[in-house]
């Protein structure tokens, strides 16, 4: 479970969020919507505990970020924009340390994990390949398979499938879809037919700001017959 | 603190997973034998030490060290790898120390690189030991001195560059304080009192390094660079925070 109070983020003197909260429970996955800059990242790194807010306060399942920030980095799984990773280590040592970091700190722990995630996100082509010669689809999936590794409660995704191709992409998809039952996901994206496809809620935000927090049904409902692209752009229209 | 050793083991194979290890070690090691042969005339002045070894470490040091630290933190950012690092269950102390231990034992690993030399020394003459021992671990506080002034610059700026050129300029000073030429100059150019002159250098790595080259083990002196250490890593620690 995921709860964010009033998070207020300023770089110097521009307000990137203003006063976002929302809540997101088990069995939600949450797709997080807006346009470009309107503060959808920002808002993931103050969740994950890489940024600290400005005002405000982030939860995770009953867990401030800011007073337990090791206790919330334990639970959460973190995909970041562009899916950073060590460029010299091959994905296998890459995974290797994240496993140990994870406190699986023996070969029989870490094994098992490390071959699950190359399983489910088809890395094994690439393991012994050096994270800096892979292509962005490929580096994509490792930042996935990274995220999931320990298996979270809690998953921030922020585009998942940016860069992959249809295949991956509808394999991801399934991938979230089948763990949501027991998790608490949220997913940034820019994809509609993708939240309509694995979403249950949505939020959109605008210029820091949340303008819609509703079921995707209570959406379509709002704005009778429109589609979901045509609603996104009335609300967001004063951006572009 | 239990997640220092998988930081440090990413951080140490890291450097021999890019050519940074091979070139830093190749270049380091001609770099201090070649000032030992033909700067410090380690076979003309026919004293079985290393003396002309260890007395360009603290010059040597300023490059290659500012060259070792400059990335620690400035490529975690530039790469964008920094906010996986922060998001992972490690403290910010963790990781700075995690990073700092490893690069000190690679410098260390540098250092003892120069152990052909003793064999020489020990095959030509009869070397006074004690003098070779704490010439060496003088040589490493000192790396662990600058490699912390290294670390607490990178961490400012995600430029390598910059962090290079700011810790080299930083170095610079720290060893120029104590140069007898500069002292000299302090004392007699400017005729400021001795007492001041004995407070400026001694903030100087090469005032406390000259004792270990002697053989002196003064506590004072490994204080110096253990805590010189300690503060910036303390301040390192800090700026990521912020
Ligand atoms: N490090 C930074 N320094 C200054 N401003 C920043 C920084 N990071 C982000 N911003 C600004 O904050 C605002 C929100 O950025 P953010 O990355 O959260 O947007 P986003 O919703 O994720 O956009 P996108 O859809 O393009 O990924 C933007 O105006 C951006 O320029
Ligand atoms: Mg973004």
């Amino acid at each position: 479970m995921i709860e964010v109070k009033g998070l207020v983020k300023d770089y110097g003197a521009l307000r990137a969020v203003n006063g976002v909260s929302f809540t997101v429970r088990r069995g939600d996955v949450l797709g997080f919507l807006g346009p470009n800059g309107a503060g959808k990242s920002t808002t993931m790194k103050m969740i994950t505990g890489f940024l600290r807010p400005t005002a405000g306060s982030a939860l995770v399942n009953g867990h401030d970020v800011t007073a337990e920030p090791v206790v919330v980095k334990r639970l959460v799984g973190y995909l970041p924009e562009n899916a950073p990773a060590y460029p010299e280590m091959t994905v296998g040592e890459f995974l290797g340390f994240i496993a140990e970091i994870r406190g699986f700190r023996t070969v029989e722990l870490s094994r098992p994990r490390i071959e699950h995630v190359i399983d489910l996100c088809h890395l094994g082509p690439v393991r012994r390949q050096s994270i800096e010669t892979l292509s962005k689809g490929y580096k994509q999936r490792v930042g996935f398979a990274q995220a999931l590794l320990h298996d979270p409660p809690v998953l921030v995704l922020d585009e998942p499938t940016d860069g992959l191709d249809p295949n991956q992409k509808h394999e991801v998809r399934s991938i979230i879809k089948q763990m949501a039952a027991e998790k608490t996901v949220i997913l940034s994206t820019h994809i509609l037919e993708e939240v309509e496809a694995i979403c249950t809620r949505v939020i959109i935000i605008s210029r820091g700001q949340v303008v819609v927090d509703d079921t995707l049904d209570g959406l379509r409902a709002r704005h009778a017959g429109a589609r979901l692209d045509e609603i996104f752009r009335q609300l967001t229209q004063t951006d572009t | 603190m239990s997640q220092i050793p998988p930081l440090f083991k990413r951080e140490f194979l890291g450097y021999f997973r890019s050519p940074v290890a091979y070139v830093f070690l190749v270049v380091f090691l001609m770099a201090s034998v070649g000032c030992a042969f033909f700067l410090g005339g380690f076979f003309r002045n026919e004293i079985a030490g290393l003396d002309s070894y260890f007395q360009f470490l603290p010059w040597l040091f300023i490059p290659f060290i500012s060259a070792v630290g400059m990335r620690l933190w400035s490529e975690e950012k530039r790469a964008g790898t920094i906010e996986l690092l922060f998001t992972l269950p490690v403290t910010t102390l963790e990781a700075v120390l995690g990073k700092f231990l490893a690069a000190w034992a690679f410098l260390c690993l540098a250092i003892l690189l120069s152990f052909p030399m003793v064999l020489t020394v020990a095959y030509l003459g009869d070397p006074d030991w004690g003098v070779l021992a704490s010439s060496y671990l003088g040589s490493m506080l000192m790396a662990g001195g600058f490699l912390g002034v290294c670390s607490l610059t990178s961490a400012f700026t995600k430029n390598q560059v910059v962090s290079f050129v700011l810790s080299v300029f930083v170095c610079f000073l720290l060893v120029l304080l104590g140069w007898s030429v500069f002292t000299d100059f302090l004392g007699g150019y400017l005729a400021l009192p001795a007492w001041l002159v004995d407070v400026v250098s001694n903030f100087s790595f090469k005032t406390h390094f000259d004792a270990f080259a002697k053989g002196i083990i003064d506590p004072k002196d490994v204080m110096f660079f253990l805590s010189l250490a300690g503060f910036c890593l303390f301040l390192n620690v800090l700026v990521l925070d912020r």
